[in-house]
């Protein structure tokens, strides 16, 4: 039975990603789009199921693109760049002729503070506030053994009391708004917040829904926000990375 | 008997259903022998008419009723009494219209939780409660569990969902155009098998026939997904019964196949990939061996972590005979899916309802009958086998297709007056969406039925009498939605 078990591990060899910051992405992945004028290109606001595309001036919202390729033409091409998060809500609206070079530069803008307290340790909680369980699955996969985030002292851990912040997914329903403010109150200073995915970060295609509840997103400050649909691993890991690392 | 026959993805005309009594409901479903996949309520002006769906899985056929409640009548006899799997429904009809059912054994709420839920308690010296949830020590969904326990011993368990009601259905009527992408955000995990029920009850309605390469591909990514989930939920199995090797194995596995998918689509869980009307992305030659040479390394690597476990007697000893739901059980309640198969209760929406694409396969339905948490286990890593076969055949049939288009446009009216039935079996179970339109073309209602809302109830019979430390096991042997029930 030890020879089975010890065979079966030395089948699978090594399975991580060695360099998670340069790691290559399928380009079949709809990330970063890029937007360049092109007058043959009639752009429709309503193919989004979101509203993060305006046509005029043409820009897309990630923190509401569910980044479904619904746009897509000769005016609106998805690259498989996969850094996409940001700690200022108003960065997230890519423009036209803006590259993924462009868009990192000025993306994340951590408080030096952040750097020093966190950059070694990060033990998050995560809620779930009326996510589809998409997101929540991917966040699950940060931590498996391709991802293994654990590595870089970053975390999920059980309880608020034992967390640095909190990530939240979902577009905040009703019925949940009082269970995470009671959770952001039980975690104790200094603590961030991290909005995963376009629920939300907008509430995503639920936003027209009477059932949510968002004030405590207008009532806490957010510190970083991670756009997706659901949230790609690699993006999340980079995110938080990039976030709080020393650079 | 006074029941509209119509049949999977089959429109008919709403004005054509019946109008009966409750009292004939109750006895027509006795007689029959169906069990009830839909029913719900719709407003009529003042009048609220709730309509009834039975299911005949040894005939394929679909039975459609209704009966009328004018605004002075605010009750009626609850049939949960003589159909215990009707408890849960008519909670629901009874939240979101007011009628209520009469003498129904507990008539506690659905999704409306937030007040004073009315717990069941049980009194003794050495009984203690222990209440778990919203937020879970996992990064899960939310839901609040309450067991009753005497020691380790859990007497009972009540669960109390609601937290994650986004009124999805009242959104779907909220929207002029198809919402494909508010289908698959539904409920995030079965991605796949929600964007297809959608699809095909709006395809269905519009009167958009698609072309039978869309058809295959969108069954061959419903596989997958399949066999994706199911590797990761034998993972997520292994990982609560603290046996690391299997969780490390089957999560890595996992990602080769959800990989391969984000190939065809562009998306891990396949979003993106249906729309009404057909598919977005085709799987041509190379992609196909693709898949194939994937399915081929995740058949071995599978294959053999199973085996090792099984033959681990520590895994073993926690998986059999731990969260047992019989079959007389099962049944009563109503059970469906894969939980429902795994208690011996063969329903299975692809074989049972006619759908050729499935039963021109020449396979066999997997079958386990012992209803423990070792036989979801096994039944899990049949499916998968099955599934990887299923996949491998559509594939090869995909070559006779290969001029087709792989999408259409779709007709953007839908036919007036209509209510369509359209039925999926994701790899939970049968998701079920009903869909009626007034005399405008629009949709008045929209319905939606995940396996887990019949399910729930099962995870509750399954903890009794076992350990409080088995419950986090038995959760994940169902793996059921907290968003699909909550809508």
């Amino acid at each position: 039975m030890l020879t089975d078990t010890i065979k079966l591990k030395y089948f699978q060899g090594k399975q991580y990603i060695p360099d998670i910051q340069n790691a290559p992405m399928r380009s079949q992945f709809r990330g970063f789009p890029l937007l360049k004028k092109c007058d043959e290109c009639l752009v429709d606001e309503s193919v989004c199921p979101t509203g993060a595309l305006k046509a005029d001036p043409l820009s897309i919202d990630l923190g509401k693109c569910t980044l479904c390729g619904n746009c897509k033409c000769d005016a609106i091409q998805f690259t498989n760049y996969y850094k996409l998060s940001s700690t200022d809500r108003e960065r997230l609206v890519i423009t036209e002729n803006m590259t993924p070079d462009d868009f990192e530069k000025a993306a994340i803008q951590a408080r030096k503070e952040i750097r020093r307290v966190f950059s070694k340790s990060l033990k998050l909680r995560q809620v779930s506030a009326a996510g589809c369980n998409g997101c929540e699955m991917e966040l699950n996969a940060c931590s498996n053994c391709n991802f293994d985030m654990g590595r870089f002292g970053i975390d999920f851990v059980a309880s608020p009391r034992h967390a640095d912040g909190l990530v939240i997914t979902g577009p905040v329903s009703e019925n949940m708004a009082y269970a995470l403010e009671d959770c952001y109150k039980s975690t104790p200073n200094p603590k961030i917040v991290i909005l995963a995915g376009a629920c939300a970060i907008s509430g995503g295609v639920f936003q027209n829904s009477t059932k949510l509840n968002r004030e405590f997103l207008d009532k806490y400050p957010i510190d970083l926000y991670i756009p997706g649909c659901p949230v790609h691993p690699l993006t999340f890991i980079n995110g938080v990375l990039d976030f709080i690392s020393k650079k | 008997m006074n029941w509209v026959i119509t049949e999977n993805n089959k429109k008919i005309n709403a004005l054509d259903i019946p109008t009966i009594s409750t009292e004939e409901i109750r006895s027509d479903i006795e007689k029959m022998k169906t069990r009830v996949v839909g029913f719900f309520g719709k407003q009529e002006f003042d009048n609220v008419r709730l309509y009834v769906i039975a299911a005949d899985d040894k005939v394929g056929k679909l039975y459609i009723t209704s009966s009328l409640f004018t605004p002075e009548v605010k009750s009626y006899e609850s049939l949960t009494q003589t159909i215990p799997a009707l408890h849960i429904f008519e909670r629901e009809f009874y939240e979101e219209f007011g009628i209520e059912p009469l003498n129904h054994p507990w008539l506690k709420p659905v999704r409306n939780n937030q007040d004073a839920y009315p717990f069941f308690e049980m009194k003794g010296e050495d009984i203690h409660q222990v209440a778990v949830g919203p937020i879970h020590a996992g990064v899960i969904e939310p839901g609040h569990f309450r067991f009753m326990c005497q020691g380790e011993k859990v007497y009972d368990l009540e669960i109390m969902l609601g937290y994650q009601h986004r009124g999805v259905e009242e959104l779907f009527l909220k929207n002029k155009k198809y919402n494909n992408r508010l289908a698959e955000s539904v409920c995030g995990d079965m991605v796949i098998g929600y964007n297809m029920a959608y699809s095909q009850a709006m395809e269905a309605l519009s009167d958009t026939q698609i072309s039978s390469k869309a058809q295959i591909i969108r069954r061959i990514a419903l596989e997958m997904e399949r066999i994706a989930i199911h590797i990761g939920d034998m993972g997520a199995i292994a990982g609560d019964m603290a046996y690391l090797m299997g969780a490390s194995i089957f999560g890595i596995t996992r990602t080769l196949v959800i990989n391969t998918m984000l190939e065809i689509s562009g998306s891990r869980f396949g979003r993106g990939l249906i729309d009404v009307g057909g598919v977005n992305f085709d799987i041509d030659k190379k992609m196909s061996e693709k898949i194939i040479n994937m399915l081929n390394d995740v058949a071995k690597t599978v294959d053999r972590t199973t085996n090792v476990m099984l033959k681990t007697p520590s895994c073993i000893s926690r998986m059999e005979r731990t969260g047992v739901v019989n079959q007389e059980t099962a049944k009563a309640i109503g059970a469906v899916g894969m939980a429902a198969r795994s208690s011996g209760v063969d329903i299975d929406i692809r074989f049972d309802f006619n759908d050729k694409w499935y039963t021109s396969l020449d396979v066999v339905k997997p079958f386990r009958a012992t209803g423990d948490v070792h036989s979801r286990f096994k039944l899990r890593y049949k499916e998968i086998k099955q599934s990887i076969q299923i996949v491998k055949k559509l594939l090869a049939k995909l070559e006779e297709y290969e001029n087709e288009p792989v999408k259409v446009t779709p007709n953007t009216s839908l036919t007036p007056n209509s209510l369509v039935v359209s039925m999926t079996e994701g790899w939970r179970g049968e998701v079920i969406h009903v869909a009626i339109t007034g005399s405008d073309g629009q949709l008045v209602r929209y319905k939606i039925k995940d396996p887990s809302f019949n399910n729930w109830y099962a995870l509750a019979m399954a903890v009794r009498n076992n350990g409080v430390s088995d419950f986090p096991l038995c959760n994940k042997s169902f793996n059921l939605s907290y968003c699909g029930n909550d809508l």
